[in-house]
Parts: C-alpha cells; structure tokens; sequence
C-alpha cells in the first residue's frame, strides 16, 4: 500500500534555510548557565561569537560556507499522509519528500555555543571530526567521523569547560536507504557539572561496519556496545570482549536492523497465514 | 571448535563447552555450561583446589528474575563474577518499529514491570518533543502524570525494599512491603483499570480522567502510607541483623557510579544529589515542593535508607497533586490539537470498562465526519515530523530513557530505551568481587535490577 516507489535516497539537496528549526531552539532545564543568549540569535549573528577570538572566527566562516542541506530520507507516494493539495484521491501522484532535520551553522545559542567553540579550541582539524552539527528540537547532535571519536570522547570526558561525564548509552540505528553509511550509533553524554545534555551521532557502512569502542573512556559503553553489536552488527574495535548480550550467542543475523527477516505466525484456518508485520498493510 | 555445530559427529557434545586441547594452553578451562551438581562436586574433588564456578541462575530465586550471575569462587569468596542476561529478552523495540506511535505505549510499558508509568512517560516526552507539543500539554494532564509517577516509585521502591528483605530473611519486610504495594496497586487499577502494563499516559496527555471517587481513595492511601511507611524504619533501620548484612556491602564510590554510568539511588547513596527531577525537571515537576535524598556510605545500607526516604518524598508530592487536582475538575487531560488526540472515550459501564456511549452515539449516528477522523487516527495514526528526540526522566532505578526517532511516518522508525537496570547491572562486579558469596545477593538487591527492563 505504501512506498510504491520504495524508499530511495533523493539526489535532492534542496535549500532548506527555512528548515533550521528555531522554535524549539531553547536549550531546556533550569541550570542553563548563560541563558540569555536568546534563540533570535540563530537568525542573525551574535556579538559574543563575533567577539570570540580570530581561532573562532575561522572556525565559524569554514563551518558556514558548507551549505547546510536536509538530509532527504526517503521520498513516499500515495495519499497517505500527503498534505498541501487538496487532492486526496492519491490519483495526482501525491509525493512527500521525508528530509531529516538539516545542519545548522553557528550561532546556535546558549551554551551550545560554548561547547561548540571549546571543542573547536581542543580540536585542530575542527571539520575532519565534527562533520555537521544539527539542532533540532532544543537538543544539538554532533555527527562525529568514526576514526576520531575516541579522541573527541576523552576531550568531552576530562575538558574542565566540557566535563561530559557520564555516557548515557548507545543505541544503533538501521538507515538501509543511507547508502555508504548505513548504520548509525548515537550517544548521549549528560554533563553532570554543568548540566548540560549533548548526542554524537557516527555513521558506518554496511559493508565495513567497523567502529572504535569508547569502552577505554566510557567503561559503561560496554554493555551498549555489546547490545548494538548485537543487534545491529555494527563491530566496535577495542572493545574488550564484544560478545552477544541479548541474544543468543549463536544467533544469526543482527534483529534490529531494518532488513532482518520477520516470522509470520501460521494459522490454522483453510491454509491462511498471518504475513509478517514488515508485510502487513500499513499506512506509513 | 568452529564447526562445531553443523558437525554430525559432534551431536551431543556442548558447543559452547571448551575445547579438549584448551587445557594445554590456558591451563585449566572453566566453563559454565549448566552441570549437575555431584560432577562439580566430583570434580572439585579430583583437582583438589578451592576454586570453582557456580551459576547462580538464571533461576535462583534471589536473582531478582531471570538473571544469570557466573561466579568463580575461591571457598566462600568471589573472585570474579559475571552477569548472564537476555533470558527475557522480548525484542520491544523492534516490535514498536511496526505499531503507531500510540501504540507504542502498550509495548514499553511492559519493559521495566515494576515501574511501567516512567516507561511510559519517558517515551511519551520523546514524542511530543518531535511533535513538539511539549508546551501543549494540558496542566492536568501533567498533574496526573507526575501523581501517577510518584506512586509507581513509591510501589517500586517497595518491592526492592521488600524483595531485598526476604533475600537475607527479613520475612516481615517481605510481607508488609508487598501489603502496601497492593494498595498502590489498587489505586492504579482504579485511575487506570490495570493493576500493571497500564497504558495510561499517552502522546498528548493521558488516557483517561480521574474516575469518580478517586481522590478520596488516593487521601485514604496517603493516610495509609504516613501509618505504615515508619514500620520499615523502625524494624530495619536500627536492626543490628539487617545493618550487619546490608552495611560496607556493595560500596561503589562516585568515580565508580560515573565510570560505570550508574545513577538512580547507588549514585545518591554517594552522597551526589542527582536527581533528574531538579535538575531537568520534566512534566512540571519544578513546582513541587520536595528533597533530594542522600546518604554518604555508598553502600547497600546507604540505598535502602535512600530508598525508605525517597518515599516519604513521593508521598509529599502526591499529597500536592491531590491538592492540584481538586481544583481541577473537568479540566482536559489530552491536548486539544485533535489531530493528535486519542479520540476514543472510555467510561464505565455495567459491564466493566468500554467505549463511552455519548462517543459512540456521537461518531455513529451524528458525525460522519468525527467517524472518519476517529477511523483514522486509531488505525493510521498521527504523523511525527523526522527528528531524534532522548528525554530522561529520573525512574525508581535512575535515568531512564527513550531514544526515539521518527522518519515522518505513523510509527516509529526506531525507539531504543537506555534502562537504568541494564546500566547499573554492571557494576555487579565492581560491587561483588572480592566479597562472599553471600553478599553478592545483597549487592545486586542493591543494585534493584528489574529484568524485564535490562533485556527488554
């Protein structure tokens, strides 16, 4: 019923400044530290970074000429969920374009700002390791190159301005149509001293889905990484012993990922059977 | 060894068990296949050493459910302990993957048993943080999420209390611990019409208003607890039996805690007054009037006195959304945005709880158009806009999160929960080596693991 035309990733790097999400831009919790950075920041530049030292200024011109593009996803046909004409008939080719939030350059407000700029104190090849940075919905996402996370996870760790210290886990995500990096690990480092929440999101291919562990950093990383490597089959170098957690241990395939077979339950009733739930209709 | 399995030769023999040439190596090869116990016995005999693996599990009955500890002993000490887990492992996440986001609810709320309505609420924030009405959500609605929250915590600190108390004995704390739960239990079942797995708070709101009588039977329950919860103090707090198992046992220090990402009542035990609560208050907890506990032994003796606190604490915030909540009648408990609103109405009826006849007589005989809506939202669902959403929230046992992300459907694309039980469960050997055997039940008691959430 769905997808007729089956999820492609578009070519389609459409400008999309008007998508930089600024209504939910307001870093939440009480303890922010300078808030008032407001978030009208985000539409115009801000004096504090402009005021920031020459390192920073470089940093900021080298992130803003990257134009920031939605990451398209999946492009869906049909009338469900389609919006913005007034045809429902699902005979006009309705289409609807999925895009994921797009990068955002620098202002971002409020103490995002600060990290942002620390990192970019610490780190010398700033874009080799933070390949864009996204905010969206009050929380900012950091999507790191995999061969430098260990070395940016320690900075996070032991920085007295960063002081992320507690990881709060990992957690896989299957992207099929991503083609080149289709498996994603997230994580979550809460700040405890500053109170302050960020994500790092890296990015593998399917074919080589090898990723340094951040065990030597994070020791609580170690059952994550084992659960997305159970899962997922995403392969964290240096872990200590990347075993199955959930699964059984000769389990095969990784069952989170997006292409894993489901079982369909036989029911006895004139030979019919229930289809697996990935086959079922369904108004996605 | 590879082969192992597909090798018809080798039918019958343990594949997972070592290798005859492993000895030479290695030394001496422990495995810890299941073994009956007069070959461990005879074994032991034959090598004449003190050192010998024990799997306490994964159905010992003071494992807390399903877990599996690996312990290798060395007499009545352990040397190093291992967990086992995944023997309840359900596969929740995937099965979110493909239900509607409301939906969803009734699968995560069976994840962590002993506390479903923070399972819920953790990942109903998550989606109205992607749908971002988070500012939308009707002030009652919060009142009743936040009553809801502290009861469960009150339950679930009950059991651990409770549970924890029958490992080493404490038969009394057993049977008090879980005649007061029943009594929380029976207020859920009121509010919500299930005693657990409850599916009560939904992206939105919650799924149904308070019913009638209900606040007179949540004063009586206060009543209740402010008469009984001081029994716990008075038969633990000062025993010299209970002390002497629970105190020094399972130390675990704030480096410890925050190396091994524990959080919840060991890291308050610490003497750190994290709590998520105060410091990224959700569902308006800033306006409650309540106290961060702590204790500064960092051990299990510090956790059960935090524990005993924190539901004094609990009771206080009840108490003050009783108060919100009688000046709130008929306030609305969903969002008013009806393209996101449950639009089912439940009421009670002779026969039990069902569909509101005002509600069905309303889509059924007057609006065609309220049918249409209603037949869509409840088998299509609402849209969620792309986006990743992680909003913890401070659950009986520490953070407990829901990584949520949508691709634009009517499901979600991936909803991971960072369960506190999963995390804590390993620092079981940080806490139990070194120690007896004995301790390792009081340590992971500690610890409050609820298996349900660490394998989901």
């Amino acid at each position: 019923m769905s997808d007729e035309s089956g999820p492609q990733r578009d070519d389609l790097h459409e400008e999309s400044d008007a998508q930089v999400p600024v209504k939910g831009a307001v870093p939440e919790g009480e303890s922010e530290p300078d808030a008032d950075t407001k978030p009208e920041s985000l539409t115009g530049p801000a004096p504090d970074v402009a005021s920031g030292g020459t390192e920073a200024d470089t940093l900021t011109a080298e992130v803003a000429r990257v134009e920031p593009t939605a990451e398209v996803i999946a492009t869906r046909r049909g009338m469900f969920g389609a919006a913005g004409t007034g045809d429902t008939s699902g005979y006009g080719l309705l289409a609807r374009t999925i895009e994921f939030p797009a990068p955002s350059s620098p202002p971002y407000g409020g103490w995002w700002d600060s990290v942002y700029e620390r990192i970019g104190e610490l780190v010398p090849d700033y874009s080799d390791v933070i390949t864009a940075v996204v905010v969206h919905r009050g929380e900012i996402t950091f999507h790191v190159a995999p061969e430098h996370l260990p070395m940016l996870v320690r900075l996070l760790r032991d920085d007295a301005h960063l002081r992320f210290e507690l990881c709060s886990g990992v957690s896989g995500v299957h992207y099929p149509q991503d083609k080149g990096r289709e498996l994603h690990a997230v994580y979550h480092l809460q700040s405890m001293t500053h109170n302050r929440r960020i994500r790092l999101e890296v990015s593998v291919p399917d074919s080589d889905p090898h990723l340094p562990s951040i065990v030597a950093t994070y020791p609580t990383a170690d059952w994550h990484e084992r659960e997305t490597y159970d899962m997922f089959g995403i392969i964290f170098d240096g872990h200590p012993a990347l075993t199955r957690i959930l699964m059984p241990d000769d389990w095969p395939g990784y069952p989170q990922r997006k292409d894993y077979p489901l079982g369909g339950v036989p029911v006895e009733y004139k030979g019919a059977t229930v289809p697996p739930p990935d086959q079922r209709r369904s108004y996605h | 060894m590879t082969d192992v399995l597909n090798d018809p030769t080798q039918v019958g023999e343990d594949p997972y068990g070592a290798s005859a040439g492993a000895d030479a190596a290695e030394g001496r090869v422990y495995t810890v296949t299941g073994q009956d116990w007069d070959s461990l016995v005879a074994d032991q005999a034959e090598r004449g050493d003190e050192r010998i693996v024990v799997n306490m599990g994964p159905q010992h009955p003071s494992t807390h459910g399903v877990l599996r500890l690996i312990l290798e002993l060395e007499g009545e000490s352990v040397i190093e302990a291992r967990c086992g887990i995944g023997y309840l492992h359900t596969g929740i996440e995937k099965n979110m993957e493909y239900r509607t986001w409301t939906q969803g609810v009734t699968f995560c709320t069976r994840m962590d048993y002993l506390a479903p309505l923070h399972n819920e609420t953790t990942y109903c924030l998550g989606v109205e943080r992607l749908l971002d009405i988070t500012d939308q959500i009707p002030e009652k609605a919060n009142v009743l999420r936040v009553l809801m929250l502290e009861l469960n915590r009150i339950s679930s600190h009950l059991v651990c209390i409770a549970t924890g108390g029958m490992e080493i004995g404490a038969l009394t704390v057993m049977t008090i611990g879980f005649r007061e739960r029943e009594k929380v239990l029976d207020a859920f079942e009121l509010i919500t019409g299930l005693r657990m797995n409850h599916a009560y708070i939904r992206p939105g709101g919650v799924a149904q208003d308070l019913p009638e009588g209900a606040l007179d039977q949540l004063r009586d329950l206060v009543r209740w607890m402010r008469k009984h919860l001081p029994e716990y103090a008075a038969f633990c707090n000062e025993n010299p039996i209970f002390k002497g198992r629970l105190a020094d046992v399972g130390r675990l220090d704030l480096a410890g805690c925050l190396a091994l990402g524990v959080t919840g009542p060991p890291l308050r035990a610490t003497g750190y007054d994290w709590d998520l609560r105060k410091k990224q208050p959700y569902c308006g907890y800033e306006t409650y009037d309540f106290e961060v506990q702590t204790w500064d032994t960092a051990d299990a003796y510090g956790r059960f006195r935090i524990r005993l606190n924190e539901m004094w604490e609990s009771l206080k915030i009840v108490e003050q959304c009783i108060a919100r909540l009688e000046k709130m009648q008929g306030s609305p408990i969903m969002i008013g945005n009806k393209k996101i609103a449950w639009p089912a109405q439940l009421s009670v009826g002779s026969d039990g709880m069902g569909n509101s006849n005002e509600h069905l007589k309303h889509i059924m005989g007057e609006s065609m158009e309220a049918l249409i809506h209603h037949f869509k939202l409840v088998t299509e669902g609402f849209r969620v806009p792309p986006g990743q959403a992680y909003v913890p929230i401070e659950s009986p046992r520490g953070e407990l999160g829901a990584h949520v992300i949508s691709d634009g459907g009517t499901r979600p694309f991936r909803a991971h929960f960072r369960d506190p039980s999963f995390t804590n469960l390993q620092a079981m050997p940080a806490m139990c080596e070194g120690g007896m055997v004995s301790d390792v039940v009081v340590a992971v008691a500690s610890l409050d693991p609820v298996m349900g959430g660490v394998d989901r």
